[in-house]
């Protein structure tokens, strides 16, 4: 059936069954691939979007459920001060090697700072959690968070 | 590694120019968006329209631009920085002024020095192309001073380069490399340019920015899985669960109702379903009734793998080295043995396997991220029954290789899928069939006995027990029954003992088809022989650290990491209850380092890194900063296994299938990790497996000195802690 979701603040309507998880209308159908398929069920984070600004899983969140709410992807990250500051540190810190979870870590981050602008190492390990590395780039993560907090503030 | 020793011979000379020229001409050169490049001039590597094509690694057109072609691939280990970094210091340009390609497949041009495949592993890139790239760097700077100098009739002695361009100082003249591109393209290459004296190096050294990375924070990248084209259709696939099973029946009454199925294709060995989006194959192949023919491993397990390899390892190995009398020194004074064992492990890049394809009946394009891309080619112009020039591989980045994407069982599985299909199809595996049908790490046995005298130790046999990788990946360096890669870090010990012995027994597991793994055979002989030492340091009443010093009177290098490690872990010092200290060396990759693992163990076994130190010699560093985080990320990667990873098996059937039960190390249990890195002028060693080799030994020594418990296998047993608990 037709759905219309608001994607990086544009309207996008396409054709899809309403338990199709986002992950895959994004990659597959809108060819927004900068969402990663990582595992499927929620595991590992590589899928991480935001809806109203909140980090979920879109691998396993059905379009159905999504309304008119506002999502928001890696491709539209950097146009908000707290996604630029946190795309800067991650290049600044040189957290990335591969890079494939990087989209997924950073929208959790992003969604971190936007919850909690200074947040402690208890936060930054609540909110990270869910976000596998296999590179593990972990150590630069929490530092490049912390930097992306101090930008944010000065 | 000592596969490099092997095959160094059939290396080919990457400069043949003729050669090259043919590669490119026919367009199998690929360009991917780094760092700044505009879009694709039409034929940007053809020498013949004035671009400055002296070797394999280097095109300056007349525009100006300068793009290197990278003979190896980057999967996350910043080596496409590393080998433009090299490139640009010998040919005096910028980084900012490089636009990067991935190299074409051609075994004859690019293969690996030290591997005589074109692949990327061992971490044998930067101590592959370290000289190859440096003389090409130098002499094309030397062709185009040349080119200066005769222009302005000077003398090349009296010419500068830099920032990618000639200067001569006294008249202030200035020419641009593309400036100089078409009259450089038209000079005989001299003979042996020297390479820069290290002590000129303006690049390498630093801790320039990556260049890949920018893409990699916004979403632009383009992993082989992101792959999209007009018309593509997604599939996913099933292997029979049993490992070797075939396909039997397919009921496919019920799939009829999913929207967005296309199509099943149906192979011998698998099934795979053909839709609109991932979404709907994935429920397709669910709704697909699919009996197995589930073959001669439905009744294999774990435990069937473990008899078969302990039977095995009781055999007498091919010596692979000797030093002494063996015989006489475990003859001599108090003999101690042990075993050590550790497990299949899966490599789980985290984009899993996938590949897509367009196969027509006179063409075959395949879309994909591999560490072995002429391996790829002729794989998949056998699978498409096509001969090599009708196919066209295109090379992305790797989201993650670790070994897994050394194997081409993706890319064939894929072509064969792509015969059945009309147009374009991506075909990407589920985290549960890339955990189910990895190609595993293999499991070993190694078994030591030694003696131990007044103190010191007289003599040491290590015999390790195991499948070879070798012997099916690269047949023809497996020789006199010996793995090179599963002793390898035995043979190259850095103890020196009076009486010493590495042998090796092939053991092939039933069921399993191995390969290689971050770290590869260092992995398994580094954890026994570092396991084994603490246990013969504790006989011995003797500090591990100064037990392990006394024996590297040889390995000054090794001497001073562990020495520093030492110093820097504050190795000694007083710990609370429960914690311990463990300590572990290494000689791996042309690399020395020492790791000291900080870690607290409870009453249930479970345990907490609390830090680690490490001293790393890897010689010149090209990029400290990369070093460092390949050091960071191989530490956590080797923890992850030591802490979770285990593959097992059960009636043919591999148990594990995700993140669930797949574990991994998360952002709340990664430790510290203090490197520290030795200034050397030596040439570069490799680090991105290095790093993954200390931390598993080192780990397992802090709990042995923790608790007294002497773990011998892999992953750490917490149960076996558990019951110990006389430590408390």
């Amino acid at each position: 059936m037709t759905t219309t979701l608001t994607i990086n603040g544009e309207e996008k309507t396409f054709d899809a069954s309403v338990d199709t998880p986002l992950l895959w209308v994004l990659r597959d159908i809108l060819g927004m691939t900068g969402t990663k398929f990582g595992c499927g069920i929620a595991q590992c984070g590589a899928c991480t979007v935001h809806v109203d600004g909140k980090a979920v899983r879109s691998c396993v969140l059905p379009i159905g459920l999504l309304g008119h709410r506002n999502i928001t992807t890696i491709e539209a990250i950097g146009t908000s001060a707290v996604g630029a500051s946190v795309q800067k540190a991650w290049l600044d810190l040189e957290v990335v090697q591969c890079g494939y979870c990087q989209s997924g870590q950073i929208m959790a981050a992003v969604a971190l700072l936007l919850e909690t602008p200074e947040p402690d190492d208890a936060d930054i390990d609540a909110a990270m959690a869910g976000n596998i590395c296999r590179c593990g780039t972990y150590l630069r993560i929490r530092t490049a968070i912390k930097q992306a907090a101090t930008g944010q503030k000065s | 590694m000592s596969i490099t020793k092997a095959v160094a011979a059939k290396c080919p000379d990457a400069s043949r120019r003729s050669l090259l020229t043919g590669a490119l001409a026919a367009g199998f050169v690929f360009a991917f968006h780094l760092p700044v490049s505009a879009a694709e001039p039409p034929q940007p590597m053809d020498p013949a329209d004035g671009t400055f094509a002296p070797n394999a690694y280097i095109r300056i057109d007349q525009a100006g631009q300068i793009t290197l072609i990278m003979p190896q691939v980057e999967m996350g280990q910043g080596i496409y920085t590393g080998i433009a970094t090299i490139l640009a210091e010998e040919l005096d340009a910028d980084l900012e002024q490089v636009t990067l390609r991935h190299a074409p497949p051609d075994e004859k041009v690019y293969a690996n020095p030290l591997l005589g495949v074109q692949a990327t592993g061992g971490s044998t890139s930067v101590r592959a192309f370290w000289t190859p790239l440096r003389k090409a760097g130098a002499t094309a700077r030397a062709i185009l001073v040349k080119a200066a100098a005769d222009h302005w009739q000077v003398t090349p002695e009296s010419c500068s380069a830099a920032k990618g361009a000639v200067l001569h100082k006294e008249s202030g003249r200035r020419l641009s490399y593309g400036e100089l591109a078409v009259a450089a393209s038209k000079l005989t290459p001299p003979g042996d340019v020297a390479p820069k004296d290290p002590k000129d190096f303006v690049l390498i050294g630093k801790s320039l920015k990556r260049l890949d990375t920018p893409d990699k924070v916004n979403g632009k990248v383009i992993y082989g899985i992101d792959t999209m084209m007009p018309g593509l259709k997604f599939a996913t696939l099933a292997q029979c669960p049993v490992l070797g099973g075939k396909v039997a029946e397919v009921d496919d009454r019920a799939m009829a109702k999913i929207p967005g199925v296309r199509q099943i294709v149906a192979l011998d060995d698998l099934v795979a379903v053909v839709a609109d989006h991932t979404w709907a194959a994935k429920r397709g192949l669910e709704a697909l009734k699919i009996t197995w023919d589930e073959g001669k491993n439905a009744n294999v397990s774990s435990g069937d793998i473990w008899d078969h390899l302990r039977a095995g390892s009781e055999a007498d190995g091919v010596v692979a080295k000797s030093v002494g009398d063996i015989a006489k020194g475990l003859a001599e004074g108090d003999r101690f043995n042990a075993s050590y064992e550790v497990p299949f492990l899966a490599h789980a890049t985290m984009e899993p396997l996938n590949c897509t394809v367009h196969v027509t009946p006179n063409s075959c394009d395949v879309w994909v991220g591999t560490q072995i891309i002429a391996r790829a080619l002729s794989v998949a112009a056998k699978a498409a029954g096509l001969p090599d020039n009708k196919v066209t591989i295109h090379q992305h980045l790797l989201g993650g290789g670790f070994g897994r994407r050394l194997e081409v069982d993706m890319i064939e599985v894929a072509v064969r899928i792509g015969r059945k299909v009309d147009g374009p199809v991506k075909i990407v595996w589920t985290r549960e069939e890339d955990i189910r049908h990895d190609i595993y790490r293999p499991v070993y046995r190694d078994s030591i006995s030694a003696t131990l005298s007044a103190g010191r130790v007289v003599g040491f046999r290590y015999r390790v027990a195991g499948a070879s990788v070798i012997a099916r990946w690269l047949p023809h360096a497996f020789k006199n029954d010996i793995d090179i890669d599963a002793v390898d870090s035995a043979v190259d010990t850095p103890y020196d003992i009076p009486n010493f012995q590495v042998e090796y027994i092939r053991v092939e597991p039933p069921a399993v088809t191995t390969g290689f793994w971050r770290g590869v055979g260092p992995n398994n002989n580094v954890f026994a022989i570092e396991c084994f030492m603490d246990e013969l340091a504790r006989k011995v009443n003797k500090d591990p650290v100064a037990f392990r010093r006394g024996m590297l009177g040889k390995t000054p290098r090794l001497q001073h990491v562990l020495d520093l490690a030492a110093e820097k872990s504050n190795w000694g010092q007083p710990l609370p209850p429960r914690v311990g200290r463990g300590v572990s060396i290494q000689p791996t990759f042309n690399t020395s380092i020492a790791t000291v693992v900080e870690a607290e163990v409870d009453s249930g076994g479970n345990v907490q890194i609390r830090q680690v130190t490490l001293a790393v010699d890897c010689g010149i560093a090209v990029n400290p900063d990369s070093v460092v985080a390949q050091i960071e990320g191989g530490m956590i990667f080797g923890l992850t296994a030591a802490l979770y990873g285990e593959v097992t098996l059960d009636k043919g059937r591999v148990q594990q299938s995700n993140f669930h039960d797949y574990r991994m190390l998360r952002i709340d249990q990664v430790p510290k990790i203090n490197v520290h890195l030795v200034k050397s002028g030596d040439a570069p060693g490799g680090i991105g497996e290095a790093s993954v080799i200390g931390g598993p030994p080192a780990l397992r020594n802090a709990i042995y000195a923790a608790t007294g418990v002497a773990l011998r296998r892999l992953p750490i047993e917490r149960q076996l802690i558990a019951e110990k608990k006389s430590w408390l």
